[in-house]
């Protein structure tokens, strides 16, 4: 895989990521279990939205063929996406929307902060814009953990149900693969297993805060990197993608 | 509007003579456009017409979100999308600064919440109509909003302090939705045949009950003048509709889109357009629950609510552990 292939990979992930995450925030909006949830919900969903972007525009001028993020968003399939199998995964309850958001924003947050030292200085300039949104997000969604965690005996359920279903999604976030490497090898990305240790450790301490057990670690769901999704992806993309592909090469 | 039909309690206007001390120098001061503010004295039908009002209008923004949170997933490009979900926040803060404004008024959400849960409350009869086509989403943003902007314009003027204010941060926000929709429906009407098509579409759609926004004629209503001496509504409903066919039709005309309305016709000699009737049969029907969406948009509304408590328990529950730890440690 030549540089420009991995790099134009790499920024599909964190393109992707956004913009499928961001999707499924937006899904609350109306049907949040607060007004100032919808309100907060929408504001995550949207800085989520303006990083898919950035990011994807970015992704469209290295590959050099003409697409932007727009092209990039609606034109693909599935299987061409790359976002991690954790931010597709289905809104459920309140508690699983969070816990979803926690795992994702302490993980972001780390490789954002590592991004701001890229060597490409386009990538360090998103990171750093990305990195302060990213960094109200996570403190938001650490307290509504907190909140669920040691609230009533029903959110404390409901919470500790929503971190054992998705932790298997979460090996897949320190997971390095060729394009990775490619990204170590040329300053441009840091080795994403270095970030293990640090969001561990805010799990746990926040676990313990919330009196939540975190599930140990155990086998991993993978392939989202590389185009291997699950279920849900297409009807997420269904919804997406279906003006444009009802009606091609309009404008609106 | 919003607030379609308001009812005031009263079933006469009174004379100065009529009125108590309080009441003489209550309207005193509104004569004098001297803002009321919370916590000076009031006529009890003042106080219980203005919660319906502005609880009707809260209402009307928060359904108002479903219609157009239809669209939120399938937006057509990532900017559209960004638009119509900061649109859709808009509504939700309207909604949360207009209760703010209602609780002043010695009212919970909660219970205005109820109300609305229990179909007790009412809310604009538009948000009964579904959102079919992209083109609806544009549609809402300049007729909807439009409509909207015309009254609460003024309003921005009435009597109540803090409604007005509301009225101010609000009137900014739909001025900026009411351009979004046209810009996008401009789009369509310049794009492709299928596209104009669907504007065309929208138009129709949305046209007649955009008009029925303003609510039937109270020229002879009680209601109205008596709201209208309060200073809480400004216009008559006729007005109003008036003054938004002699805006919108332009607009639609520079657009190339034609206003279904076969008795529409510039009137030279009143400076105004004539129009057809409203099908107000139509409208009390909707108004009254048999509209093509009242029991979705509701149950959808009970769903959230319902849905939400649990989260809402849980956060009191939180903060009250929490307030006692940080007492106990100041103990
Ligand atoms: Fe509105
Ligand atoms: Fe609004
Ligand atoms: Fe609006």
């Amino acid at each position: 895989m030549s540089d420009q292939a991995a790099l134009f990979e790499y920024l599909l992930r964190l393109g992707d990521n956004a913009l499928i995450l961001g999707h499924r925030l937006s899904e609350w909006c109306g049907h949040s279990p607060a007004l100032e949830e919808d309100l907060a919900l929408s504001n995550v969903a949207l800085d989520l939205i303006g990083q898919t972007q950035l990011w994807l525009n970015l992704a469209g001028d290295v590959e050099g063929r003409g697409r932007d993020a727009d092209k990039l968003a609606y034109l693909r399939d599935a299987r061409d996406f790359r976002n991690v199998l954790l931010v597709e995964q289905p809104n459920g309850d309140f508690a699983a929307t969070m816990a979803r958001q926690f795992y994702f924003d302490a993980w972001h947050y780390l490789l954002l902060r590592e991004l701001t030292g890229s060597k490409d200085s386009r990538i360090a300039e998103i990171a750093a814009k990305g990195l302060k949104e990213v960094t109200y997000h996570l403190e938001r969604s650490r307290e509504w953990v907190l909140r669920l965690g040691d609230g009533t005996e029903e959110s404390h359920e409901r919470m500790q149900t929503a971190l054992d279903d998705l932790w298997m999604y979460t090996g897949e976030l320190f997971e390095t693969d060729e394009v990775d490497q490619a990204m170590i090898r040329s300053g441009m990305g840091p080795d994403l297993s270095t970030l293990h240790e640090p969001w561990l450790g805010l799990m746990h301490a926040t676990a313990e805060e919330a009196t939540l057990t975190l599930p140990q670690p155990g086998w991993a769901q993978r392939g989202g990197k590389r185009g291997m999704h699950s279920e849900h992806l297409g009807y997420i993309l269904a919804d997406l993608q279906f003006l444009q592909r009802a009606y091609p090469n309009a404008t609106w | 509007m919003y607030a379609q039909m308001v009812k005031t309690g009263v079933d006469h206007i009174q004379s100065k003579e009529e009125m108590s001390p309080e009441e003489r120098a209550f309207q005193d001061r509104v004569d004098q456009d001297i803002k009321i503010e919370p916590k000076e004295w009031m006529p009890e039908a003042y106080r219980k017409t203005l919660i319906r009002q502005i609880s009707q209008h809260a209402h009307s923004e928060i359904i108002g979100m479903q219609p157009e949170g239809n669209w939120i997933t399938r937006a057509p490009t990532l900017e559209r999308k960004a638009i119509l979900l900061a649109k859709v926040q808009d509504e939700a803060g309207h909604g949360l600064y207009l209760y703010c404004a209602a609780e002043t008024l010695g009212v919970t959400r909660d219970e205005l919440m109820e109300q609305l849960n229990s179909g007790k409350a009412k809310y604009s009869s538009i948000f009964n109509y579904p959102t079919l086509t992209w083109a609806d989403i544009a549609a809402i943003g300049w007729l909807v909003d439009g409509a909207a902007i015309m009254n609460q314009v003024p309003l921005q003027r009435c009597s109540y302090g803090p409604y007005s204010r509301a009225m101010v941060r609000i009137c900014k926000e739909e001025s900026f939705h009411q351009r979004q929709g046209y810009d996008a429906m401009t789009k369509l009407a310049r794009g492709t045949p299928e596209q104009k098509q669907m504007a065309q579409d929208a138009l129709n759609r949305w046209w007649w009950p955009s008009l029925m926004m303003f609510g039937p004629s109270d020229a002879e209503s009680v209601h109205s003048a008596q709201s209208m001496r309060w200073k809480i509504k400004i216009n008559t409903n006729d007005e109003l509709r008036q003054k938004f066919v002699d805006q919108t039709v332009p607009q639609a005309e520079y657009l190339g889109l034609t206003v279904p309305d076969p008795d529409l016709k510039w009137n030279a000699g009143r400076g105004q357009y004539d129009f057809g009737e409203v099908n107000w049969e139509e409208f009390y029907q909707v108004i009254s629950g048999n509209g093509p969406c009242n029991r979705q948009r509701l149950r959808t509304r009970v769903k959230a609510y319902e849905e939400g408590r649990w989260v809402r328990d849980a956060a009191d529950a939180y903060a009250a552990k929490k307030g006692a730890r940080a007492k106990a440690q100041a103990a």
